[in-house]
């Protein structure tokens, strides 16, 4: 019987036949990748965490300037250090029931759904090993993405020394635009936290005038993007307040010691 | 037949060129060339999705019926894009990430089905395989001439290499920021498509309406 490829069972065949190679094809390609993808991943991540620390430059050594960042494990509730095994993965233990919380709609101005009840922070030491930055990895949804970035401070724990934005699916050009050096180096010397020891830091719409009192927790807005800096607005104060770091700040602010 | 060959190879490039004649594959011209690496990495993309796409549709083309062609060339192409951007994102982190859902736009590049449908459906596999090359070398000079100026203009760099000092960086040349916003991709495109026009005059369109001469010039003045 000659093969008739427009019957129906011929279309059907051909269309199994064509998905099966293709996927056969596909799922290889990624396979053996993503031993080299994760690699990258691990790779970027340390060149962000140096980036946000002020001490990345094209060239240098990421694993070496990587090993002078301590690693440090929170409970976010109380804000203590806790010992943790060193492949903790802080998003898959938000997804975990144990490890992980469900947040409330009222607590989730970030809308990150649920969180992990541990979280990393990493403590930049210059050569002398004394504390001089402590960066602190945040997340929260902004127009169509979550967005994954780490935000650095000053050892006050309110001035930001940086900011970087390594992981989120924002419009290129326009939402994207939050990884945009110029408009990162902005952020540098805003204050999180205004005299009564609230989160005021705010990316605003337009630009910020130096003149108004509060400017000092204010950054320019990215134009065309209201959403993403809403997002970006709404992350920080989460990750700042009382269901973030917000209790490990307060005790850093109380005892300067705990960097050590 | 050798000469029916060189034609299919470089025929594309300047008298049947897909984006300055067709007007085909715009939308990643205007994204990815405001640097001439990601312009290249994205050229290099292209040329292999659609030299394996054209070589593979060709290779089943008499297999296809006719009523799942156009979703077979798509899953035939889809899986090519996969595959390069697992590549990318394996070996060139940095610029897969600048490229970002670009790569994946691959798949609606109209140039990658119109060849597909237009080309590979009816011809065998060795010239289907020039034609994608031929095609993808057009695609290729026009986005490269268009990263080329927009780099160079937009930045004073190319490669990412300082050519023009910035003012901003204690130079003299005021960058010209328009060229790094999608805009000046169409004046560009268009400005090569006019060069292009003018060397060659056989590709000019005839005009669709002819304009009416004007009708009371010279009974009332």
């Amino acid at each position: 019987m000659a093969f008739n490829k427009d019957s129906v069972g011929g279309t059907l065949a051909v269309a199994f036949m064509v998905c099966l190679v293709c996927a056969v094809v596909v799922s290889t390609a990624a396979v053996t990748l993503r031993p080299t993808q994760e690699a990258n991943r691990i790779l970027d991540r340390q060149v962000n965490i140096l980036r946000a620390a002020g001490r990345y430059e094209p060239g240098v050594d990421v694993q070496a300037e990587f090993a002078k960042i301590d690693r440090r494990f929170v409970d976010i509730e109380t804000g203590e250090y806790v010992d943790m095994p060193d492949d903790f993965d802080q998003r898959r233990a938000a997804r975990d029931d144990e490890m992980g919380r469900r947040l409330s709609s009222d607590q989730d101005i970030a809308s990150i759904r649920r969180q992990s009840r541990v979280a990393e922070v990493y403590i930049v030491r210059d050569d002398e090993g004394q504390a001089e930055r402590l960066i602190l990895p945040i997340h929260g949804y902004g127009l169509w993405s979550t967005m994954y970035g780490f935000l650095s401070l000053e050892t006050d724990i309110s001035t930001i020394a940086g900011v970087v934005f390594y992981e989120h699916g924002e419009t290129p050009g326009l939402g994207g635009e939050i990884e945009n050096p110029r408009w990162r180096s902005l952020w540098e010397g805003k204050q999180l936290f205004d005299d009564d020891g609230d989160v005021a830091f705010q990316v605003i719409k337009g630009s910020v005038d130096s003149g108004t009192p509060d400017a000092e927790h204010k950054v320019d807005g990215l134009s065309g993007a209201t959403l993403t800096a809403n997002g970006v607005t709404n992350m920080v104060r989460f990750w700042a307040g009382e269901n973030g770091f917000g209790p490990y700040l307060e005790r850093l602010k109380n005892d300067s010691s705990l960097l050590n | 037949m050798a000469e029916k060959k060189k034609d299919i190879l470089f025929q594309p490039i300047f008298d049947n060129n897909p984006i300055a004649l067709q007007i085909l594959g715009i939308c990643s011209a205007l994204a990815v060339t405001t640097q001439l690496s990601t312009t290249l990495t994205m050229c290099v993309a292209l040329t292999f999705v659609l030299v394996f796409s054209n070589l593979f549709v060709s290779v089943i083309r008499s297999a296809i019926p006719s009523s799942i062609r156009i979703i077979v060339q798509m899953t035939i192409i889809a899986s090519l894009v996969i595959v390069v951007d697992q590549f990318l994102r394996a070996y060139a982190y940095d610029i897969s990430r600048q490229l970002s859902v670009f790569v994946g736009l691959i798949i609606t590049n109209c140039i990658v089905m119109g060849r597909a449908e237009a080309f590979a459906m009816k011809n065998p596999p060795g010239v289907s395989f020039l034609d994608g090359l031929g095609n993808a070398f057009g695609y290729s000079v026009v986005l490269i001439a268009v990263g080329f100026a927009r780099e160079l203009f937009g930045s004073g760099s190319l490669f990412g290499i300082e050519v023009m000092p910035l003012v901003t960086e204690g130079g003299w040349y005021y960058s010209n920021g328009l060229m790094l916003l999608p805009p000046s991709a169409f004046f560009l495109i268009g400005l090569f498509i006019w060069a292009l026009r003018a060397w060659k005059p056989e590709q000019v369109e005839e005009e669709q309406f002819v304009m009416a001469p004007n009708s009371r010039t010279s009974d009332v003045y």
